[in-house]
């Protein structure tokens, strides 16, 4: 495979580069949408409609929008494409609309979207995006499902909403309330980690720069090195007593 | 009318807590936890932008977008006002109170983007509050956070220094942790009802 192949593009945000489990983005909806696998997979979707579509655009806009004011841009690109999402599943899928709730709005600010723009759309050409959004989405899309099964079978003795008569009365509820997703999202990691022998792309190569926590982001991973924040102040101070 | 308002503090304090329970915030809960000074001063950081954003988010929806029939621009004017609420917010306070802005500032462009920010704003909403409702129950998800970040800052001093196998080092163990703080405050459920019943 090249390096740099359209087939890579878009392969490898399925493991390699998986968005939730190696890139650890967008953790709040993985966590939220996964008690049940109808939820998890509407919400995947629901995500790889908007990231496809605001890959493209930001990715024809790329020239036009001032390096200063990008991010701004970058999130009116995306909140008028989740509002569409919005509206849509609201209109033909009301089911999964009040299933999902306030989660549907805040795709706006998860961080996945606008991590790729800043990341990928922001620099390379449509095609590329477009397909950078679709890998990235599935990759989405299939934790999320991963995470969800593991939380419904086990922990509501159902599949999709389909009950698993032999397993009901060994269902461990935890796993379907909130600190269980935590549970499993944690595991989760290490195993991918094990999978992939460690050998997941350095986080480096992959700051998160469009994530609001890139400031304290110096390892790319959202984890903020507790340096980075004590430096930080040093930093305003200094460009204060220039100006 | 206090009963209803103190219901609402206190179940958005502990039983409802935003980043435990409905996982908003969780960025800044696992990234900017391992400190006590760092944990408290986000909080409050957060709190500040939350009570802010409120306050402003409320009468735009009730005032503007409903009047004009624009409602389902919610979420587009609702995170455009947030972020340069938030950019205002951090010149107004290097111009006038550079003390505080030493302190907090560094938290500010780090919460523009924050989900529960936004989630507040549109929950207030959605949940029908009225204005003083609405300001008690973003203090209320403030605190709650706050409370979060400084019992998590103690838990993760801990995991740092132990030794931990290899594929749980970071983020995974990290999780864990998060997952018994909010077993704990599970505890919490059914405790507001009990309490002004």
């Amino acid at each position: 495979m090249k390096k740099n192949g359209n087939l890579s593009i878009l392969l490898k945000g399925l493991l390699k580069e998986n968005p939730v489990f190696v890139l650890i983005l967008g953790t709040c909806p993985t966590l939220a949408t996964t008690t049940n696998v109808k939820g998890a997979f509407g919400m995947g979707i629901a995500a790889l409609a908007v990231l496809v579509c605001s890959n493209i655009l930001i990715s024809l806009l790329r020239k036009i929008i001032p390096d200063s004011v990008r991010i701004p841009c970058y999130i009116v690109v995306i909140a008028g494409f989740v509002t569409i999402v919005q509206m849509i599943v609201q209109a033909f899928l009301p089911e999964l609309y009040e299933m999902l709730g306030v989660y549907l709005p805040l795709i706006t600010v998860n961080c996945i979207i606008l991590g790729r723009a800043e990341m990928f759309a922001g620099k390379n050409n449509v095609g590329k995006s477009a397909l950078d959004g679709i890998g990235m989405g599935l990759g989405f899309t299939i934790a999320l499902l991963a995470m969800s099964t593991i939380r419904e079978v086990f922990g509501a003795a159902s599949f999709a909403g389909i009950a698993i008569p032999f397993l009901e009365p060994y269902k461990i509820e935890f796993l379907v309330k909130a600190p269980g997703g935590m549970l499993v999202y944690g595991c989760l990691i290490a195993l991918v980690y094990v999978i992939t022998r460690g050998k997941a792309p350095l986080k480096k190569s992959f700051s998160c720069a469009g994530c609001p926590n890139a400031a304290t982001c110096q390892t790319g991973s959202c984890e903020a090195p507790a340096e980075a924040v004590a430096k930080a102040p040093a930093a305003e101070i200094e460009k204060g007593g220039a100006q | 009318m206090f009963k209803t308002l103190m219901i609402i503090l206190l179940s958005s304090v502990l039983v409802n807590n935003y980043v435990l329970s409905r996982f908003l915030g969780i960025c800044p809960f696992l990234g900017v936890s391992k400190k006590l000074n760092q944990a408290t001063g986000m909080g409050i950081a957060v709190t500040a932008v939350m009570l802010l954003a409120t306050a402003v988010t409320w009468p735009i929806q009730y005032f503007l977008l409903d009047k004009v029939g624009l409602g389902y621009m919610q979420t587009i004017v609702f995170i455009l006002v947030i972020a340069s609420l938030v950019q205002m917010l951090e010149l107004l306070l290097k111009r006038f109170i550079p003390a505080l802005h030493r302190g907090l500032g560094v938290y500010l462009p780090l919460i523009t983007t924050n989900c529960a920010v936004l989630g507040v704003a549109i929950n207030n909403i959605t949940d029908g509050y009225n204005f003083l409702e609405s300001m008690v129950s973003s203090l209320g998800v403030g605190l709650g956070f706050l409370l979060a970040m400084v019992l998590f800052s103690g838990l993760r001093s801990r995991i740092e220094e132990s030794s931990i196998p290899k594929p749980f080092r970071g983020l995974a163990s990290t999780l864990i942790a998060a997952s018994f703080i909010s077993l704990a405050f599970m505890g919490f459920a059914g405790i507001v009802d009990k309490i002004f019943a």
